[in-house]
């Protein structure tokens, strides 16, 4: 495999974090006008604006640590799907509100985690941006929670969709956890920890949840992995094009 | 076309924009339950660092006086101008008055 060195492997890091908010976020913001009710539409609006709020500090570090001159807009913006280092699970599409509160609170829950590692990490700016962030991240995991633990107890018809969310999305949580080149040239540095080890954590969390929920994990499937990599379901694409259309079509356009 | 509110139960906001100041009345929110309500609150009232702390209640809990009553309540009050404390000067370091 190629040879990266620190600084290369903290921008691909940065790229990942970044990718995960840019792209979950771009999907909760199709929920905006469409939501179930006027307060959960602007509940996951809000959601949205924390996870781009969240992408824009991670690309600017991430800019920074490039120094090419390039700003926040510009790696969102300028890159193809295989640039794009976000887990599979932020790309999946809504489909109804179960599926998109089961996709957050699994999504969540990882990013809880992984953002209380990353609060002790030793290079200084990336655990300032986790502790930011997790204020955020925890109330996303317990208005997801709320809502999976309601859907689950609820009609007939609810807990059917939540169930049906949770057998389709399994088989992308395996991918949050992967540890490719880029981890473990920062494991090497002693930036970050083997983050595969939060997987039990994470299990445990989700599994009671569910649980208080009335939901059955799915038993045998098939994991797909490979986010972090840049390999991509069909589904990135077509996010791309719709968030990238402007700046493509109108290189350098404003506000 | 049906007049029948599907929507769920109404519930009043109160935010208090910081610790020691009164809970004021915000708006309302649908919500099934209290903890459905205040985090619906939290997320369309206190969006741009309105408040500190949220109370919420269903709003069929709220007694209210009728809008027919209101010269026999209010108006008695509005010659009575030596309730005011406008006599007095606020000693300094009074805060909230």
């Amino acid at each position: 495999m190629s040879t990266m060195n620190t600084k290369e492997a903290l921008y691909n890091f940065c790229l990942r974090l970044g990718d995960n908010n840019l792209i979950l976020g771009q999907r909760l913001a199709e929920w905006c006008s469409n939501g179930p009710i006027l307060e959960e539409d602007l509940a996951m609006t809000n959601l949205s604006l924390d996870h781009f709020g969240q992408a824009e500090f991670m690309y600017e570090y991430a800019a920074e640590l490039e120094g090419k001159n390039r700003t926040a807009d510009d790696i969102a913006y300028l890159r193809n799907e295989r640039g794009y280092f976000n887990s599979l699970i932020t790309e999946q599409p809504n489909g109804d509100f179960a599926f998109t509160m089961m996709k957050q609170l699994l999504y969540s829950t990882f990013a809880k985690y992984l953002y209380e590692t990353l609060s002790a990490s030793s290079d200084k700016r990336l655990s300032e941006l986790a502790a930011r962030a997790l204020k955020e991240i925890k109330y996303h995991l317990r208005h997801s929670s709320e809502w999976v633990i309601r859907l689950g107890n609820g009609t007939e018809e609810s807990r059917i969709r939540a169930q049906q969310a949770l057998n389709e999305l399994w088989w992308y949580t395996a991918d949050m956890f992967v540890v490719n080149e880029t981890d473990k040239e920062l494991i090497k540095a002693q930036i970050i920890t083997d983050l595969s080890g939060l997987y039990p954590k994470w299990k445990s969390s989700v599994e009671e949840t569910l649980k208080l929920a009335n939901l059955t994990i799915p038993a045998h499937g098939h994991m797909y992995k490979g986010g972090y990599d840049g390999n991509h379901t069909e589904h990135l694409g077509h996010i791309l094009c719709e968030l990238q259309y402007l700046q493509r079509a109108y290189p350098g356009a404003k506000w | 076309m049906s007049t029948k509110d599907n929507q769920l139960p109404l519930w009043e906001v109160f935010i208090q924009s910081k610790s020691g100041n009164p809970h004021k009345h915000a708006g309302s929110v649908h919500a099934s339950d209290k903890n459905m309500a205040l985090q619906n609150a939290r997320d369309i009232y206190t969006r741009r660092g309105e408040g500190r702390s949220i109370w919420v209640v269903l709003s069929e809990n709220i007694a209210a006086s009728a809008p027919e009553d209101e010269a026999e309540l209010f108006d008695p009050a509005d010659d009575k101008v030596y309730r005011h404390p406008t006599f007095y000067r606020v000693p300094e370091g009074v805060k909230n008055m």
